[in-house]
């Protein structure tokens, strides 16, 4: 048996020597499946391969750069946006990009489920050589919702006559040459890009669920790119020689979500006690293997919206013991609290596709109920968080919420907080933080405003802060010029060469 | 034997409507509200919310009632139309041709494999039951068994691809890609299908018709050809193609671990999904898938063994 393995094993070799990394191709492998061709749905991946691109790029730093747009205006009341477009830029399918094309991608996009159709648009339209956005108040983040891969900008040959997009044609640096969705995806360099060309002719990604899988990709050399690696395979993959490990702070929070209406979670006193049962550090550690419990909302990397003068979010079950104590709340027989006969027991919804968070919500579990709150963990589709905020069950929900689905972290503040969301606020309301965020939204208000939201939520705790996440890739150490970004736009593909 | 495959194309219409309307009424049972797990299932967790609850139940008309999804779904079967993806939006017939033709080629080469390994290393053991290789097979066979398929495809990926170096740990698209989740399952089956083997030829081998024919004078080769391997044929062809229905539903496993673009791994999305068109097309064309597999494997009992009655009924 074992010399015919070995046999079947070593007639494979022959057959495989085209499979290895230093092949020609730069092969990506993550773990997000090819939904379709549609940016709303698998934008975020034709984005990262630089196969299509939007209007405007942001950077490292979330700052707004051009893209297929070289600059943009805004008219004196705020109202009317004004973007003035690349020249001689093509699609993949050899037609030009135009202002008329750019305006067609961006009503499609909008009719559909996104940030896009939360701005307040009334019109979209082409003039002259100029893509013209009217809006019935002023917006300020208009352009980084612009930046978003919901808003790529697709060729009009891309769509169907029902807005359903049948083809990726972008503009990007790759066209693509074979989409086997759900899990894999090859493309070449185009030869019409209004860029540099790239260094490298040939890419494919390839979705692979299995974080073990995706280790064991990188560590045997078939994958030159691998994204979101799990705890243990990155403290392996260290020792890896012929692999870097790249690792950033990304805008993504573990957080907790409060149902404000609860009767045991009114007074902000027990949302203060519930915060500090947690052992924000002890969890990070054990759990993410990363020091990033989160003392406020967002990581000192988003700087914008990391505000040093609020008193940071602490881990004293003592204080919060007492702060429980005078709301009336008494232990009971079996140490979970009571009042008027009503048990401290609420349910925490959370979901599992990032395997952290049931691990994360049973950790939560025992450190609440050193402090005499039952849980009862609830692990379902995502999507049960947003049906109970909806119809008002939820008590309490884990998740992992990305304020940055555009670079600016307003439009994440927006849908959340101001006042509720479906993954923010629930049954919260604080006249004073929606202001803040309308103006800032206006583009009024400035640091001092944002500092002042901060310290309104840190106050408030209508969600309460676990953790802060980073974002792990490995990177073959056959390759230069890769790049890990916060913001998960690029991976710097156009600029990676084969290592001398 | 005509009468066996009117059978099996009466069972063919029978599966067809029972697996439609099944799949149609546990897809309704099913908890939770349609509208967002479709809008989960397509937009991810970052970005499903009421608003795309809402789009998703306007646009697919998820407030109207199910039994006129149900209708529209059998007519345009009739038209032989499986429609369209609600996740992807794709045509469900391209989307289970390319995800059912991926597990199928695992599939038959994993069995193709298995064939390689598992009835000869039988046929040796049965010949000479009771001898060093028959015990040596129980043992290897037993372990190989024994082992789980994600243990054994994790080793053989470290073994092979990480130390070796000489196939891609995972991925698809090249003829080496196969090798190793392929290989992976054909030892598990090779493990089963060389004790079936060895059982029947131990059976044949020690029958009085065997013996008779070594007596009068064959060689070992020809005894083997002659009364041998017709008469094992039947429980092994009967045996693989059990084995084949198995592997082509149980791989979501082995699919997972090699980033395989199985069938397995499609239905387990479509169903947390709520893609009801995708669901109810699978389970169709695997249940029809069934029923042809089962015809043949009646047509090549028929054929090794023309004695009459031996139609195989599984």
């Amino acid at each position: 048996m074992l010399s015919k393995l070995l046999a079947s094993a070593a007639m494979a070799a022959v057959l495989s020597s085209a499979a290895f990394a230093n092949d020609g191709v730069i092969d990506v492998v993550a773990p997000f499946e090819i939904k379709g061709a549609d940016p709303v749905t698998s934008g975020n991946i034709y984005i990262k391969m630089d196969i299509a691109e939007p209007l405007v790029n942001a950077d490292a730093e979330g700052r707004l750069m051009p893209g297929l747009a070289t600059e943009w205006r805004v008219s004196e009341d705020g109202r009317t946006w004004r973007f003035y477009l690349r020249e001689g830029v093509l699609f993949h399918d050899g037609s030009a990009f135009t202002a008329e094309a750019a305006a067609n991608a961006l009503k499609i996009a909008r009719a559909k489920p996104g940030l896009l159709e939360t701005a307040p648009i009334t019109g979209i339209e082409a003039d002259g050589t100029d893509l013209v956005i009217r809006l019935s108040a002023p917006f300020a983040p208009l352009p980084a919702f612009l930046s978003e891969y919901r808003s790529l900008i697709y060729a009009p040959s891309a769509y169907g006559a029902d807005g359903s997009v049948t083809t990726v044609i972008g503009t990007g640096a790759y066209h693509v040459t074979r989409l086997d969705a759900p899990l894999r995806l090859e493309a070449e360099a185009f030869g019409g890009y209004w860029g540099p060309a790239p260094a490298i002719n040939r890419v494919s990604y390839q979705a692979v669920g299995r974080a073990e899988t995706r280790a064991l990709l990188a560590e045997s050399g078939d994958a030159d790119y691998v994204f979101n690696l799990d705890p243990a395979s990155v403290a392996r993959l260290k020792s890896v020689e012929n692999v870097d490990i790249l690792s950033v702070s990304v805008p993504r929070s573990l957080l907790i979500k409060v149902n404000g209406a609860h009767p045991a979670l009114t007074d902000v006193a027990a949302r203060r006690a519930l915060s500090l049962a947690i052992d924000r550090q002890g969890l990070a550690q054990a759990i993410l293997r990363y020091p990033a419990g989160a003392d406020q909302i967002l990581p000192p990397s988003i700087g914008d919206w990391h505000s040093d003068a609020v008193t940071p979010l602490t881990y004293d079950p003592e204080a919060a013991r007492a702060l429980l104590a005078g709301l009336g709340w008494r232990a009971g027989p079996d140490g979970v609290l009571t009042r008027n006969g009503d048990r401290f027991s609420l349910t925490l919804t959370t979901y599992p596709d990032r395997p952290e968070l049931p691990l994360s919500a049973a950790v939560l579990q025992q450190m609440f109920a050193e402090i005499g709150v039952e849980v009862v963990i609830d692990s379902t589709n995502s999507s049960e968080v947003a049906v109970r905020h909806a119809d008002g069950s939820l008590d309490i929900a884990l998740f992992a919420r990305n304020f940055a689905l555009v670079p600016d972290p307003i439009g994440t503040f927006l849908t959340d907080y101001a006042p509720t969301g479906d993954w923010g606020a629930m049954n919260w309301n604080n006249p004073e933080f929606n202001a803040l965020i309308a103006a800032l939204a206006r583009g009024e208000g400035g640091q001092p405003a944002r500092n002042r939201a901060i310290e309104i939520l840190q106050a408030d705790l209508p969600v309460i802060p676990v953790a802060w996440y980073q974002q792990t890739a490995a990177v073959s150490t056959g390759i230069t010029g890769a790049v890990i970004d916060p913001y998960e736009r690029t991976i710097g593909l156009r600029q990676i060469r084969w290592a001398q | 034997m005509i009468r066996a495959l009117g059978y099996r194309a009466v069972q063919a219409v029978m599966v067809a409507l029972l697996v439609g309307v099944l799949t149609f009424l546990m897809m309704q049972a099913l908890p939770g509200d349609m509208a967002f797990r479709i809008a989960a299932g397509r937009y991810g967790y970052d970005a499903v919310n009421a608003q795309a609850a809402e789009a998703v139940r306007q646009e697919l008309g998820l407030d109207q009632p199910a039994i006129n999804a149900f209708g529209a779904w059998f007519m345009d079967l009739l038209r032989l139309d499986f429609g369209t993806s609600v996740i992807s939006g794709a045509p469900v017939i391209d989307e289970i041709r390319h995800q059912l033709g991926a597990s199928l080629q695992l599939a038959g080469a994993a069995l193709a494999l298995s064939l390689l390994i598992g009835p000869p290393v039988g046929v040796l053991a049965g010949l000479r039951a009771g001898g060093g290789l028959d015990r040596g097979l129980l043992l290897v066979s037993t372990a190989l068994r024994s082992v789980p398929q994600f243990l054994m495809g994790l080793i053989l990926i470290v073994l092979v691809s990480i130390h070796l170096g000489w196939l891609p740990a995972a991925g698809y698209g090249k003829p080496a890609h196969f090798i190793l989740p392929a290989l992976t399952l054909a030892l598990g089956l090779a493990a089963v299908s060389a004790r079936i083997t060895r059982d029947a030829m131990a059976g044949v081998a020690a029958s009085p018709f065997y013996a008779f024919g070594r007596w009068k004078g064959l060689s070992e080769p020809q005894l083997f050809r002659r009364h041998g391997l017709r008469n094992i044929g039947v429980a092994l062809v009967t045996f693989l193609g059990l084995q084949f229905a198995m592997l082509v539903e149980g791989v979501v496993v082995i699919e997972a671990i090699f980033g395989w673009p199985g069938i397995g791994h499609a239905l387990v999305h479509a169903i947390f999904g709520r893609d009801v068109p995708m669901v109810q097309g699978t389970a169709l064309l695997l249940g029809l898938g069934f029923v042809v597999l089962n015809a043949l494997v009646d047509l090549a009992a028929h054929w090794i063994d023309p004695r009459g009655n031996t139609e195989v009924r599984t």
